[in-house]
């Protein structure tokens, strides 16, 4: 079969965005091979997701309920290994996302399926599947190969592809997951802890800081800074972690995404594909890291290369 | 209790490192090794089980890797531990993350362990595959992205956190043995001591073969893993537009900027 299935995320009832860029990567893909593009909706509530799944290029959407409302790795797992080995697709694509780093290796590793993680480009050439993903952060990108694989599974990296805008009518189907034992229990969510009224997602101006300030009380210098350009102060996923600022005020992935903001000023960050995740659509930003080839400078428009220090220092004395 | 806790050297590569004539791998004269960050959280997860159940839970820290990689594990048993285990021979080259899980798998199995401590990924492949293949292997209950862990001796159960977007974490209960990986930031590292370092010298590294863990060849090197390198290259790159200059220069430039931006 040449078919392409792609695999549905939701948490607490809101569909992961990259689901929708994977329909448009399974498209092309099924295009070039003549399959179709199936989709599977898996959930508690599988259902619900239906209206925002049925976009342009999707044939059929296959409903799959599960026992537990909110992921669970085992589920999951047990019910794409039978919608692979029920529909033998020649591609499977998942969100690359907290939760299929749960469960995807377990799955590829135990169909022996091909497998890559992270992906950001898929393609066929002839009959062989060429995926493309990044090493030695972000400095290499490396094409992947599968030989020999009858169904290769890819996780796909989110905001890497463009989600189809235009919806379609696809057919509907129903799935039987087989019962799998669930040997995870969820307790509970536990919500972040609330700020001190600073609101990163509402801030139109911010300065971020980043593995580059070295030392806790170097923190206070850069708060002084941002209080100086009127920006609200953020940072990288370090410095929460050393807890040398709070994890409200970390940038990325885990922590918030900066959806108000209109100018980004990042010191002495490196720019990993976690922190550009919650800041890369900012439509201005400023990038300052003594490291000529940090990843940052290729999603800033302007960038200086140079010790954060030393700016920081000139920055104030001529603002006064 | 033993923790089994799987370790790996990461390569940085220097500034002007090049892709090899095979076009498929680095020019290994630009390249240095590292224990990967993820493991230095993992490694400190289990020695703080370790030290907080007292001559009841054990920690072993294990690689697969040839004789350079015995740095990390001495890396690692200079904080703590009394041995190390490394596992390797030539069929071992190649392999991609599900291949070395068969390895550590087999590993946890020979040891007795009851918990697998991995990395959430590593900094230089960044794959994100090996611990939750550990875990399908063994046929164990598993948690990826694991960012707090409560463990009571006697209960046969883990209370862990898993770390979701945006600062959301989910409460999970876990039976052992488990698998679990170890997110950034669960712990503080502890550094090594001289002394430490010192000790480390003389703690034992265990050499094991794939054959000696059961692991036919067939399953490892390029041939058994899920996906094989085609080629490398480095990629053209979108550059922001460099403030040049002294630094005064720069810093009078950028508040022109940021003043234009701002509407000012």
């Amino acid at each position: 079969m040449a078919d392409i299935l792609v695999i549905s995320e939701q948490r607490r009832g809101v569909l992961n965005a990259t689901v929708a860029e994977a329909i448009a990567v399974a498209k092309e893909l099924a295009a070039a091979k003549g399959g179709k593009v199936i989709v599977a909706a898996l959930g508690g509530d599988p259902d619900r997701l239906v209206p925002v799944l049925s976009l342009a290029g999707v044939d059929e959407i296959i409903s799959v309920a599960l026992p537990s409302p909110e992921f669970q790795s085992d589920e999951y797992e047990a019910a794409v290994a039978a919608l692979i080995a029920d529909r033998t697709p020649k591609a499977v694509l998942l969100p690359h996302s907290i939760d299929s780093l749960g469960y995807a290796p377990a799955l590829a590793a135990k169909g022996g399926f091909g497998f890559a993680t992270d992906v950001f480009g898929a393609r066929y050439d002839g009959d062989d599947l060429v995926a493309v993903r990044q090493a030695y952060q972000e400095k290499v990108h490396v094409e992947l190969e599968f030989p020999g694989k009858e169904t290769v599974v890819l996780t796909l990296r989110s905001g890497a592809f463009k989600a189809p805008e235009e919806t379609a009518s696809p057919s509907l189907t129903s799935f039987v997951a087989p019962k799998a034992d669930a040997l995870t229990k969820h307790v509970t969510f536990h919500e972040p802890v609330a700020s001190d009224g600073e609101d990163l997602t509402a801030a139109e101006y911010i300065l971020s800081i980043g593995r580059g300030v070295a030392d806790e009380d170097n923190v206070a210098e850069f708060e002084d800074l941002a209080g100086a350009l009127g920006f609200t102060l953020g940072c990288s996923r370090p410095i929460a972690d050393n807890g040398w600022l709070p994890k409200y005020r970390q940038v990325g992935q885990s922590g918030k995404t900066v959806s108000a903001c209109k100018v980004y000023v990042a010191m002495g960050i490196s720019g990993s594909v976690q922190h550009l995740a919650g800041m890369k659509h900012v439509p201005h930003i400023i990038a300052i890291n003594k490291d000529p080839e940090a990843s940052i400078f290729s999603e800033a428009h302007f960038g200086i290369v140079g010790d954060m220090f030393e700016i920081s220092k000139e920055l104030k004395a001529q603002l006064g | 209790m033993k923790i089994l806790v799987p370790v790996k050297q990461v390569e940085i590569l220097d500034e002007d490192f090049d892709v090899q004539d095979d076009g498929r791998s680095i020019d290994p004269d630009c390249i240095e090794c590292e224990l990967n960050e993820w493991d230095d959280y993992s490694w400190e997860t289990a020695l703080q089980l370790m030290e907080k159940h007292e001559g009841t839970v054990e920690a072993v820290p294990m690689t697969v890797g040839d004789e350079s990689a015995d740095d990390g594990l001495r890396k690692c048993l200079a904080k703590g531990g009394e041995r190390a285990i490394r596992v390797w021979d030539d069929s071992v080259a190649g392999s991609d993350p599900i291949a070395i899980a068969r390895l550590i798998a087999a590993a946890a199995k020979k040891e007795n362990a009851q918990l697998v401590l991995a990395g959430t990924q590593s900094t230089d492949q960044a794959h994100g595959q090996t611990g939750i293949a550990v875990a399908a292997l063994l046929g164990w209950p598993h948690v990826a992205v694991v960012s707090a862990l409560d463990y009571s001796a006697g209960d046969g159960k883990l209370t862990v956190r898993r770390e979701l977007e945006g600062g959301v974490e989910e409460e999970i209960e876990i039976a052992l043995p488990a698998v679990l990986t170890i997110q950034l930031g669960i712990n503080e590292p502890r550094y090594a001591s001289l002394r430490g370092i010192k000790q480390a010298k003389t703690k034992t590294v265990d050499l094991l073969s794939p054959s000696d863990l059961g692991v036919p060849a067939d399953q490892l090197g390029e041939h058994g893993s899920a996906a094989r390198v085609r080629r490398m290259y480095i990629p053209e790159r979108s550059k922001a537009e460099l403030i040049t200059g002294t630094p005064p220069e720069q810093v009078k430039r950028l508040i022109e900027i940021v003043n234009e931006l701002k509407g000012a």
